[in-house]
C-alpha cells in the first residue's frame, strides 16, 4: 500500500510542470536557452489567456517563443526582448503587470486592506481597554 | 445593535465586489477582446508578397497615400472570417474606404478558392505564411481589422468578425472623423 501510494506521489512530482516547448524550438546554447525560458515564463498567452507562453501550446504561443529566441541570439537584453514584444501587444501580455500610476491601485490595494485592518484591531482593543477601565472604575 | 452592524461589513464588501466583477460583463464587454497597445502608433513596416498570382505586394507604403484604409487580418481555415466576407464587400462598395488583406498562416491554394466562394474585397492581399508581420501589429486570432488614416496611423482594431453593427456604430463615425 505504502509503495503504491509513493509511486503516486512520484508520479505527480513529475507532472508539475507543463512543458509545450518543442525539441526544435530549443536553442543549442544552454545559457540562451534558460534565459529564453525565464522570459517566456513573463509573457501571457493572449490566446489562452491563463498560460504563459511558455507552457501554451497554442500556434501563436510557439510564434513568441521562436521570436524571443531569436531576438536573444540577435544579442537583444532579456529587457529588450520583454519591451518589444510589450510594444506590440501591451502590458497585458506581461504576466506581472508593470508598477505605474493606472495600476497602483492593483499593487496597493493589498497593502490597503492590511493597514485597514491593523486601524481596525487597534481601534478594538483600545474599545476593549476603555471599556475594562469603565468597568473597573464603577 | 452595533455588533450586528459590524457583522454586516463582509456580505456588503462581497455585494461590491460582485457588482463590480459583474459591471463589464453586463455591459456586453468580453474579456477575450483586448484592446491593441498599437492605436495611435503608425502602421509598423513591412512588405507581405501579393496571395494572389498577378496580384500587388503589401507594404506599409499603401497605408500611407492620403487613402483611409482598413487591413483585414484572416485566413481560409478560419470560419468566422467567412462570415465577415459579405460585411466587408459591402464596405468596399460604399468606397469610404480601401481594404487589404493579410492573410495569416495560410495555404495559397486554399485561400485562391475560399475567395472565390466567399467574396474578395480587397484591393491587395499580403501572405503572411509565418505570421511574423502580423505579430508586429500585435496580431492574436484572426479575423481582426485595423482603421488606418490618411497618413498611415492607427486608429482602431476591431477583435472578431465585423457585423453591420460594428461598422454603423464604431467605424462609420472615426471614418467621418478621419476625413475631415
Amino acid at each position: 500500500m505504502k509503495s503504491i501510494i509513493l509511486i503516486i506521489l512520484l508520479l505527480c512530482l513529475g507532472t508539475t510542470s507543463a512543458q509545450a516547448v518543442q525539441p526544435d524550438e530549443i536553442l543549442a546554447d544552454a545559457a540562451l536557452e534558460k534565459r529564453a525560458r525565464q522570459i517566456s515564463r513573463q509573457l501571457r498567452c493572449l490566446v489562452c489567456q491563463g498560460e504563459d507562453i511558455d507552457e501554451s501550446a497554442a500556434g501563436l504561443a510557439r510564434d513568441l517563443r521562436l521570436l524571443v529566441r531569436e531576438r536573444l541570439v540577435a544579442g537583444d537584453s532579456d529587457e529588450a526582448v520583454l519591451s518589444f514584444i510589450q510594444a506590440r501587444y501591451g502590458d497585458y501580455v506581461l504576466m506581472n503587470p508593470p508598477f505605474k500610476p493606472q495600476t497602483f491601485l492593483l499593487w496597493l490595494t493589498p497593502l490597503l486592506v492590511l493597514l485597514g485592518g491593523f486601524v481596525f484591531v487597534a481601534r478594538h482593543v483600545q474599545l476593549g481597554k476603555s471599556a475594562r477601565h469603565k468597568a473597573g472604575d464603577v | 445593535m452595533k455588533r450586528h452592524f459590524l457583522a454586516l461589513i463582509p456580505l456588503a464588501v462581497f455585494i461590491l465586489l460582485v457588482g463590480l466583477f459583474a459591471a463589464p460583463l453586463l455591459r456586453g464587454k468580453d474579456p477575450a477582446k483586448l484592446e491593441s497597445a498599437m492605436i495611435g502608433k503608425t502602421v509598423p513596416s513591412f512588405t507581405l508578397p501579393a496571395t494572389v498570382p498577378g496580384g500587388d505586394v503589401v507594404s506599409d507604403a499603401q497605408l500611407k497615400t492620403g487613402d483611409i484604409t482598413l487591413v483585414n487580418f484572416f485566413a481560409s481555415w478560419c470560419v468566422p472570417c467567412r462570415a465577415e466576407q459579405p460585411v466587408l464587400e459591402a464596405i468596399a462598395a460604399r468606397g469610404d474606404v480601401v481594404i487589404y488583406g493579410v492573410n495569416y498562416k495560410d495555404k495559397q491554394e486554399d485561400v485562391i478558392d475560399w475567395l472565390r466562394k466567399y467574396g474578395n474585397p480587397f484591393r491587395a492581399i499580403g501572405f503572411d505564411a509565418e505570421g511574423r508581420v502580423s505579430i508586429d501589429w500585435g496580431v492574436y486570432g484572426v479575423p481582426e481589422t485595423y482603421l488606418i488614416s490618411k497618413t498611415g496611423q492607427i486608429r482602431y482594431r476591431h477583435v472578431g468578425p465585423l457585423t453591420p453593427d460594428v461598422y454603423n456604430n464604431i467605424l462609420r463615425p472615426l471614418i467621418a472623423e478621419l476625413q475631415k
